[in-house]
Order: structure tokens, then C-alpha cells, then sequence
């Protein structure tokens, strides 16, 4: 893709077309020979701007195998197109479901276990038998400090505070869906009267976190759902230096993002030597400044430049992937009341 | 001939009926009071309007299934007998080939069609850039090169002064002398009748009746005719 | 009047071919998502909830915009003043900007920090808010009263000259011509236009929830996609997008009723002169109305280009690549379509006011009450056994794409091609000029004005829909708004809005193309 051989050009010499032909016709059959992993994911993984062309480049350097991206939309669409296909799926390795997910990711029974224990740079232990983590973060309201010179300190100051805020939409969003249960985590029984009182703050609810996110930039919110480690693309790629994740005396909700082998791989080989490159150094090493979270896994040379001043959350929360699944519902019902007045 | 086999046309509480023959070369005019059917029964023989029962023949063939285009006749409207887009050549041309896809001798033919309705050097032009008189002339151009042997006139001169009207009249005449076309015209003006036909047909009181001479129905036209030319004809006579 | 007993043809076993196609790909995956469902699943209270908040803001959206169009629309056909062409043109933007394009561009206008808070804020009054069901309608009558503008315009133009010649032979001032001329006009052309933009809005799922202000402002779309995403319930997905459909039938049936044939009958294609244009109070009234309109929907889009502008050089390949991906796909979808719409077309008016003609009609408009979401995953399960979807995601946006435009297509050259037929049908008739001689010589040219506005707003819609290709993901195919989408998900905010820019500018140039050529045209 980003070669810098000057490629010849096929109207320059006529001759040179049935040579170009013959070589198409060889890589054509050489591809047929190598083996395709093929990896479901989200969109902005694979992006120009995301990780997904570094890591493919570095994986298929070593594996001497094409590796394939399917990707379907954002993090839930990956899971609603796991359920759609089922066993039909062509996929080996699914990548970026999210710790809300993976409960109901688990429960179709189409994973297998990925039988390694890494060392991970996670907050908290990690134990999941089917899914890897490749990156993780911590929710947070991120905002302006040239405009909201003092934050929030707690989410119920937040919700008493007249700060205008703007969060996703739990049922299209995964974030959205973070903050649910980061609400519920922090608030249990009195999740809904937290809610009740955030309403008079929210202006608006987006279907997704672009939405949001721009809303904020624009400057019509003074602050918005997204992650700690928000500020370091501003930090890092714009060199603005403005913008700040509120730290929140309740603890902040991780999401950290998995990966798992599917059980009906026809490469399974292939598959398991994916999920260990996923966590060595050379896709760790692009996380941070494309995927703007947290590696899984840091890599030797650590984190990048500007990360070091990020806001670090006292408390981590995290519920397990089953109790996540069973309070999403009845949280979701909590939101709507309050919210729907 | 022409031949209407017990011909019945019905439409929303509106019938007509004929049974007679028309002979080739004829030229008929069909008179009758307004809203009779006379613009009905024509559109019935170009195919507009489908026969209830009956048959239409022409020289012992049925039309009944024949689609209008296909049908061995010509029709001009009341009005919009051009198409405003298309250049008066090309107008003409479709009496051609509908495709348009005219070789040398087709352009000839258009250009020589052109001229002998008095139009030389106006085929480029738009009919909206035309008065009423050479837009006829035009439409008359197109029936001269389809060459049907039936031609049918649901007063497509009604519209022009006496002196155009007549030159149109003497027009048609003309092209029904060189292909011995018959000629069914709809008109309500006995002068028109007397100019161009030689038979009248009289459509009233849901029945079509068979061609009768011009000059004997005009001299002393029955009870439903003297009703609907009422002092027209007297004037006629004056 | 003769259409009972004249038989099918081949024009209408064309058009119930081509009717059949497009029912089967907007019912076909409802079908294949219901199958894979089992059953229907029952809809809850949060669902009849979301139904009525859709049909509501739906509605008031239509008539808002509709209301809105007439006057604007009267006001650009009977005046002609120093760059009404490029504000015709203009009027085009809106309508197809990718939908968090136009918001932003909204909110830069109309949000908490926008230009007019700014304004009230300068002179001591209270701010206004966007957000809530206003915002949602705000927002619908932006992107729509553009559309309902030149549709309308549309009707305006297709009065011959001859008619406005008459009534000003008469004396009729403007009261008269409205009530002789331009009330039969909109009579036959309204009920349709406020159909479409009630569909459109029926579908409506980022604009209502980023403006709604909560779930309060929940729409049938955002239940569907809860229903796939978050309780992965297919068969609740499959019975909201038959309540979706019921609607549409239910709305194409309405505004097939309501509609009357004008009969203003047949022109010779006089360049339109108007003889009613009144005295100086109406002059004032109209040019107040284009300043206003004219303000409204260009100031949104004035903050997208001001903000994007500076952008454009930075732009990264991908992106162009993704541009030139677009076009090509955009002018594919043009041709796909026009030609789907003809058949259709010329089907329904050869088929009269037959149930098979109404029920191709109904067909043509069904795709805009079609669920994205609902459209997308079945399609996906109807092709995923026989071929891997990503290698169809091109040809799959084209054809949802084309299906997508071709209500508007339909309305637009629908009226166009039954005046062409009523004036001009029985002399082609009698020609014998069918089949591709008739779309040569009588159709295309008959139609040339509508048929460049059509294939320009095809092109225009094609190239800012996002449609189905996120859900086929071929990930080295990306679309210009897919790849405006990508770089907010990356937060490049600024390459976005750059991008942005490129897209409108494209869509406009795409737009401008066709419509010129078919005005270029028309007023021979």
C-alpha cells in the first residue's frame, strides 16, 4: 500500500502488459496456496487511521499468510453479525468485542478457549478463559479546561452541577452502554436517581460516539463521554494541550477490548499465532497512537510521549461478563424512565 | 372498402353502433350534433378506442387487433398533430420510418414533401416557431409520406380562417387525387362537406348511419341533421 | 379511458418486471430476516411509544416542509433576478449532505454556541435550544424543504406558457392564476411530494436522536436498531419493518387519494414568460421569502464549507481514492436507476388508474419506508450462502442506493411523463412509434428537464448516502462517507469536515451537471 518502488506505468510500454499479466496470474496462484486468516472486527479498527494496516503488514510479514479484515460497523454490530451467521461463519478471530459483550459473546458457544496466560498490563486480573485482551480504557467526561476551568469531581456532583454534558445512546452505542454500567457499578439501587438527576444535564443523547464527539468540539457541550485517554490524540497529534479527562471520586468503568479464536476456524494454527502476535510488541505498539487506548500488553519501549500525563483513575470498576449481561436490561429500563420524564 | 361488421363502441353510458360499408376512394364526411360520437367513432378506426362488438375491416382485414401504428391509416387531431420537440423535418420524417433512421432518399423524399406543401427551407425549425396554417401544412407533409390508404380528419382545421381552411381542404384534396386515399373527415360546417366529400355519414342518436350523397342529405337532410344545422344551413343556402 | 381492455403490452410486463424486482429486494430481506427470526416477535410499549413519536415528527416535518416549499417554490418560478440558477442549484445541498454533516452544520447555527445564541446572546436575549422534537423537525425541514422546493418548481415549470398566456389575456391577477393554474398544479403534485419527505422522515434515525434530546425522541429506526444490536431480537427487527411498510402503504395510499390530475394539458414549449409577477408589495413578499429561505438553508452550510475550506490540502490519499470510488459509483447508480424508474414509469401510466398501475406505484415508493438496517442485514443472510459480501459491497450500495432514489425519481418524471402521454401518446400511437424509437424520439426528449433533475439528485443522493456498505464491509472500498465517518472515529474532526466539503462539492458538481444539461435542454 505505502510502497515507495515507482510502479511502472502500463501505458509507457505495451510490451510489458503480458508480462504484468504472467506475474498477476503467478501471485493469483501463489495466493491460492497461502493460507487466509480471516479476522472480524469493527471499522475504525481497520481504517487508514486505525491499527489494522500496521498490524497487517507486520503479521503477514511473519506468518507467510494473507490476512483478511471483515468489518462490519462498530463493536455491537460485530456481535449481532456473529449471532446472524453463527456456525456459518467463515471467520477465525473475531477482534473488538468489549467487556460488555462479551458475556452474550460467550453464551452463542461458537468461541473456544484460547488456553495461554500472557502477562497483561491490565488494571485488573484477568482470568476470561475464551477472549484475550488487545487494549483496554477507562471511561471518563472529558472536557475543555479553557472552558470549564473547574470539573466535576464525582459523577453525583456532575448530576448536581449544571454542566451540560453529551453521552451515546446505550442501545447503539458501546460507550453509551459503559456508562450504564459504570453508573450501576458506582450506584447500585440509587443507579436511577442518579440518572434522574443527570437528566437536566444531558443535552442531547447521539448514536454514537462520533456524533457526541463532535458535538463537544464544536463547543456545545462542555463536556462528553469518552475516554481518559481522549486528550492524548489532542495532546500528541494537534499539540493541544487543553483538554482533560475529570477525575471521578466513584472510580472510572473500564472497557477493555478482546479478542477470540471462533471454533470453527479451518485455521486454527494460524488463529492461535494471531492472538499471540496480537499481544507482542509490534501490534501493542500501534494501539496507543491509532486505536488511542491502552495496550493490553505495553510494549518494551512503553508508552508514547504525552500519555505519561494523562489522568490515572484512583478506582477501577469492571463487572463480570455475566453480570454485566444480567443487569444491562433492567439498567437499560432505569435509563429510558429517567431520562424519558 | 371499409367495412364496419355491426361495429358497437360503449363507454360510460355512451354507445354507437354501425353497419355499413365505406368504399375505397371515398371521401366522407361525418356530421352529427355535438357529443354524438363522431371524434369517437374516428379514434375507434385509428385504435384509440376498443370495439364492445363487432369488427372493423379494411379490404376484408381485421383491424380489431391491430395496434394504431399499425393500422393502414392516418389520423390528424383536433390539435397537437406535431411533436414540439422535434424539428419540422423531422417531424415529417417520422411519417417515415418512427426510428428516424432516414438514408439520403428519405431526406429527399422529406425535403421534396416540404415543398409541395409550400414549406421549402423551413424544415430546421421548431413548430412553436410556426403559425396555425403551416403547422397543418406540416402534419399534411407527414400523411403525403406515410402514404396510407385511409385517412382520417377529426377537424384539424378548425381552428384556421376560412381562406386557410379552404387552402387545407384543397390540400387534402390534392393528396387524395394522387393516391386515391379514402378519406373519413369529422366536420360541422356543410361547406366543408360540400368542398371535400362526395358521401356524408350521420352520426346520431347512438347509430352511425351509412354514407349518403353530400348534396341529396344537405338539400333535404333528415330530422336529426335539419336539427343540428339548423339555421346554419339556411344561411348555407342564403 | 380505454385502459381496461387494452392488454398488458410490453411496456407493462416490463414494469411489473421491474416492480417485481424492486419488491423483492425491499420485502426479499425483510423475508430473510423474518426467516432466520422464526416469528415475529410482539412490540412492547417502548415500541408503540417510538412508532408515535416517528409518525408525529414525520408528519409535521412533511406539511412544515411542504407549506414552506409553495410559497419559495412560486417565488423562484415566477421571478428571475442575478443568480437564481446557482441558487437553484444551492437548494440542492442540503437534501444531500451526509446527515452528521448537515447537523454539525446546523448546530454551528442554531446550537448552544452557534451563530444565532450568539446573536441573542450579543443583544441580551434568552438563548434558544435545538434540542427536543423541534430541533428533530428543524432539522427535517433543512434537509427536505430543498427537496419539496424543486419538486414542486418542478410542477411549476410543466404549466405551458400558453396557460399563464391565457390568464393574463383574461386579466386574472395573481389570486386567479393560483386558484386556475397553480392550485390543479399542486393539487396533482403536492399529496406526492408530502408523501416522499413523510417516508424520509419516517426512516429518520441519527438527525431524531442526536437533536431529539433523549429517548424521548426515539424513532422506529433507533428501535429496529436496538432491536438487531442490543437485544438481538430479529423478529422484533422483522415487525418493526413491516409496521415501517404498513405505514408507507398506508401514506401512498393516502396521497394517492388526495392527488388530482391537473389537466393542463399540452404547450408548444414557449419559454415561460409570466404575466402575473403583480405589483411591488408581491415583489417584496417574494423576495423576502428567497432572502429568508435562502438564509436558513444556507447558513448551515456556509459554517460546514467555512470550517472545512482549510482542510481540503491536508486531506489524506485515502480519501480521494475514496472520492473518485464515489463518483464512479454515483454515476453508475444515476444510470440504474432512470432506467429502472422509466420502465416503472411507463408501466404505471400505460397501466392508468388500474390496481396493478397503483400497486407499481405504491411498489416504486415502497423503498423509502425500507429500514437501512433491516435492508442491509437481509441482504446480507440472502447472499452470504452463495458468495462472501464483502466482495459485493460495491454492486449491493449501488443497487440499495438506486432503490433508495427511485421514489424521488418516480415522483419526479411520473407527472412529466403522464402530460408527455396525454398530450403526445395518441399521435405517437399513431405513428407507430414504440418501444426504444418512442423513448428516443417522444420520452427522452419530453423529459429531458425532469430527467436531468432526477439523474443530479440521484447522483447527489448516491454519492452522500452511507447506505448498506458499512454492514457488507469491504474494508478497501470505503466511500467518501464512509471515510468522513472513519476520520471522526479517529477523532481528525478537521480532516472530516474537510472531507466533508469535498463530498458536498462533488455531489453538487454531480448535481449541477445533470440538471444543466436537462435545463440546457428544456428551454429551446
Amino acid at each position: 500500500m505505502s510502497s515507495t518502488q515507482p510502479r511502472p506505468s502500463l501505458l509507457e510500454d505495451d510490451m510489458r502488459f503480458p508480462t504484468i499479466a504472467a506475474g498477476c496470474l503467478i501471485a493469483m496462484a501463489a495466493q491460492a496456496e497461502t493460507p487466509v486468516l480471516k479476522v472480524l472486527t469493527y471499522d475504525s479498527f481497520v481504517s487508514e487511521w486505525g491499527p489494522g494496516p500496521a498490524v497487517e503488514q507486520a503479521f503477514e510479514a511473519r506468518c507467510g499468510c494473507d490476512l483478511q479484515w471483515d468489518a462490519p460497523g462498530d463493536g455491537a454490530a460485530l456481535l449481532a453479525r456473529l449471532k446472524l451467521e453463527g456456525a456459518r461463519s467463515d471467520a477465525d478471530v473475531v477482534l473488538g468485542l468489549d467487556t460488555s459483550l462479551t458475556g452474550a459473546a460467550a453464551a452463542t458457544g461458537l468461541f473456544v478457549p484460547h488456553g495461554t496466560t500472557p502477562k497483561l498490563d491490565l488494571p485488573i486480573a484477568w482470568d476470561d478463559p475464551l477472549f484475550l485482551p488487545f487494549d483496554w480504557g477507562w471511561f471518563a467526561f472529558v472536557y475543555d479546561k479553557t472552558r470549564l476551568p473547574v470539573a466535576p469531581d464525582s459523577l453525583r456532583a456532575l448530576a448536581q452541577s449544571d454542566v451540560k454534558i453529551v453521552i451515546q445512546d446505550p442501545r447503539s452505542s458501546t460507550p453509551g452502554l459503559g456508562l450504564l454500567l459504570w453508573v450501576k457499578a458506582a450506584y447500585g439501587d440509587q443507579a436511577a436517581q442518579i440518572w434522574a438527576d443527570l437528566a437536566d444535564n444531558i443535552i442531547t443523547v447521539t448514536p454514537g460516539w462520533s456524533e457526541a464527539y463532535g458535538l463537544f468540539l464544536e463547543g456545545e457541550a462542555d463536556m462528553v463521554l469518552s475516554y481518559t485517554t481522549s486528550p492524548a490524540y489532542h495532546l500528541i497529534a494537534e499539540e493541544d494541550a487543553s483538554k482533560a479527562a475529570a477525575a471521578f471520586d466513584e472510580g472510572h468503568y473500564l472497557q477493555v477490548e478482546v479478542a477470540g479464536k471462533l471454533a470453527n476456524s479451518d485455521q486454527p494454527a494460524l488463529a492461535d499465532q494471531f492472538l499471540d502476535f496480537m499481544l507482542g510488541a509490534e501490534f501493542q505498539g500501534v494501539i496507543p497512537v491509532t486505536n488511542w487506548m491502552y495496550p493490553a500488553a505495553t510494549a518494551p519501549e512503553g508508552l508514547p510521549k504525552g500519555y505519561e500525563t494523562l489522568m490515572q483513575p484512583k478506582k477501577s470498576l469492571l463487572m463480570s461478563a455475566q453480570d454485566a449481561m444480567m443487569v444491562r436490561d433492567g439498567a437499560l429500563a432505569e435509563w429510558l424512565t429517567a431520562l424519558a420524564r | 372498402m371499409l367495412s364496419f361488421d355491426n361495429a358497437e363502441i360503449r363507454q360510460d353510458g355512451f354507445r354507437l353502433s354501425a353497419h355499413f360499408d365505406i368504399a375505397h376512394g371515398a371521401r366522407v364526411a361525418i356530421m352529427g350534433p355535438s357529443g354524438a360520437g363522431k371524434s369517437t367513432l374516428l379514434s375507434t378506426i385509428a385504435g384509440f378506442v376498443p370495439l364492445r362488438a363487432g369488427r372493423i375491416l379494411w379490404q376484408g382485414q381485421d383491424l380489431t387487433s391491430l395496434t394504431p401504428g399499425a393500422r393502414p391509416l392516418s389520423i390528424l387531431f383536433q390539435d397537437g398533430n406535431l411533436f414540439p420537440h422535434l424539428s419540422v423535418a423531422q417531424n415529417i420524417g417520422l411519417g417515415l420510418r418512427p426510428d428516424l433512421r432516414l438514408n439520403d432518399n428519405d431526406r429527399a423524399r422529406v425535403q421534396d414533401a416540404l415543398d409541395q406543401v409550400g414549406l421549402t427551407g423551413m424544415g430546421k425549425r421548431l413548430p412553436g416557431a410556426l403559425s396555425g396554417g403551416q403547422q397543418s401544412r406540416v402534419a399534411l407533409a407527414r400523411v403525403l409520406l406515410r402514404a396510407r390508404p385511409l385517412l382520417l380528419l377529426d377537424e384539424p382545421f378548425s381552428a384556421l380562417g376560412p381562406a386557410l381552411k379552404s387552402e387545407m381542404l384543397g390540400l387534402v384534396a390534392r393528396l387524395q387525387a394522387q393516391a386515391n386515399t379514402t378519406i373519413l373527415m369529422v366536420t360541422h360546417d356543410p361547406a366543408d362537406a360540400r368542398a371535400l366529400a362526395d358521401q356524408i355519414v350521420l352520426v346520431a342518436d347512438g347509430q352511425a348511419s351509412p354514407p349518403a350523397p353530400t348534396a341529396a342529405l344537405l338539400s333535404d337532410p333528415p330530422a336529426a341533421l335539419r336539427a343540428y344545422l339548423g339555421d346554419g344551413l339556411n344561411a348555407e343556402i342564403k | 379511458m380505454a385502459d381496461r381492455a387494452r392488454p398488458l403490452g410490453r411496456a407493462g410486463r416490463l414494469g411489473v418486471g421491474a416492480g417485481a424486482l424492486v419488491l423483492a429486494a425491499t420485502l426479499g430481506p425483510l423475508a430473510a430476516v423474518l426467516a432466520q427470526a422464526g416469528a415475529f416477535s410482539a412490540l412492547g410499549p417502548a415500541d408503540w411509544a417510538a412508532l408515535r413519536f416517528t409518525v408525529l415528527q414525520a408528519l409535521i416535518s412533511a406539511c412544515l416542509s411542504v407549506a414552506l416549499a409553495v410559497p419559495l417554490a412560486r417565488a423562484l418560478a415566477r421571478r428571475r433576478f442575478f443568480g437564481r440558477g446557482a441558487l437553484i442549484t444551492l437548494l440542492g445541498a442540503p437534501f444531500i449532505l451526509p446527515v452528521i454533516v448537515a447537523v454539525l452544520g446546523l448546530i454551528a447555527v442554531f446550537g448552544r454556541a452557534g451563530i444565532v445564541n450568539m446573536a441573542l446572546a450579543a443583544v441580551g436575549l434568552p438563548g434558544v435550544s435545538i434540542y427536543g422534537m423541534h430541533g428533530v423537525i428543524l432539522a427535517h425541514v433543512f434537509l427536505n424543504l430543498p427537496l419539496a422546493t424543486r419538486l414542486i418548481l418542478q410542477g411549476w415549470l410543466a404549466i405551458p406558457s400558453e396557460r399563464f398566456r391565457l390568464a393574463a389575456s383574461l386579466g386574472m391577477g395573481p389570486a386567479d392564476v393560483q386558484r386556475r393554474l397553480e392550485w390543479p398544479m399542486l393539487r396533482d403534485v403536492g399529496p406526492g411530494v408530502l408523501m416522499a419527505i413523510f417516508l424520509i422522515c419516517l426512516t429518520s434515525f441519527a438527525v431524531a436522536l442526536t437533536l431529539g434530546g433523549g429517548p424521548r425522541a426515539t424513532t422506529l429506526e433507533l428501535a429496529i436498531y436496538q432491536a438487531f444490536r442490543f437485544d438481538f431480537d430479529l423478529g422484533r427487527a422483522a415487525a418493526l419493518g413491516v409496521a415501517q411498510f404498513a405505514l408507507c402503504a398506508l401514506a401512498a395510499g393516502v396521497a394517492l387519494g388526495l392527488s388530482a390530475p391537473a389537466g393542463l394539458g399540452a404547450g408548444l414549449d414557449r419559454v415561460p414568460m409570466r404575466w402575473d409577477s403583480g405589483g411591488a408589495l408581491l415583489r417584496v413578499q417574494d423576495g423576502m421569502l428567497l432572502v429568508l429561505s435562502a438564509l436558513f438553508l444556507m447558513a448551515p452550510l456556509a459554517m460546514v464549507i467555512a470550517r472545512g475550506v482549510p482542510m481540503i490540502w491536508d486531506l489524506p490519499t485515502p480519501v480521494w481514492w475514496a472520492a473518485l470510488r464515489s463518483v464512479v459509483l454515483a454515476v453508475a447508480v444515476s444510470v440504474l436507476t432512470l432506467g429502472l424508474a422509466l420502465v416503472l414509469a411507463t408501466a404505471i401510466v400505460r397501466l392508468g388508474p388500474r390496481t396493478l398501475g397503483r400497486g407499481l406505484e405504491t411498489a416504486g415508493m415502497l423503498t423509502l419506508a425500507a429500514s437501512p438496517l433491516v435492508m442491509g442485514t437481509g441482504l446480507f443472510l440472502m447472499l452470504q450462502p452463495w458468495v462472501a459480501p464483502p466482495r459485493l459491497a460495491l454492486p449491493v450500495t449501488g443497487l440499495v442506493n438506486a432503490l433508495m432514489s427511485l421514489p424521488f425519481v418516480l415522483r419526479i418524471i411520473l407527472p412529466a411523463l403522464r402530460d408527455s402521454e396525454r398530450d403526445f401518446g395518441r399521435l405517437a400511437d399513431s405513428l407507430g412509434l414504440t418501444g426504444l424509437a418512442r423513448l428516443r424520439w417522444l420520452t427522452l426528449p419530453r423529459l429531458r428537464r425532469p430527467l436531468g433533475f432526477a439523474a443530479g439528485l440521484t447522483a447527489a443522493l448516491s454519492i452522500g448516502d452511507l447506505g448498506v456498505i458499512a454492514l457488507f464491509a469491504d474494508t478497501d472500498a470505503a466511500t467518501l462517507p464512509m471515510q468522513v465517518l472513519r476520520l471522526m472515529g479517529a477523532y481528525r474532526t478537521d480532516q472530516a469536515a474537510g472531507a466533508a466539503v469535498v463530498l458536498m462539492a462533488l455531489a453538487l458538481a454531480l448535481f449541477w451537471i445533470c440538471d444543466q444539461r436537462g435545463r440546457a435542454g428544456a428551454e429551446l
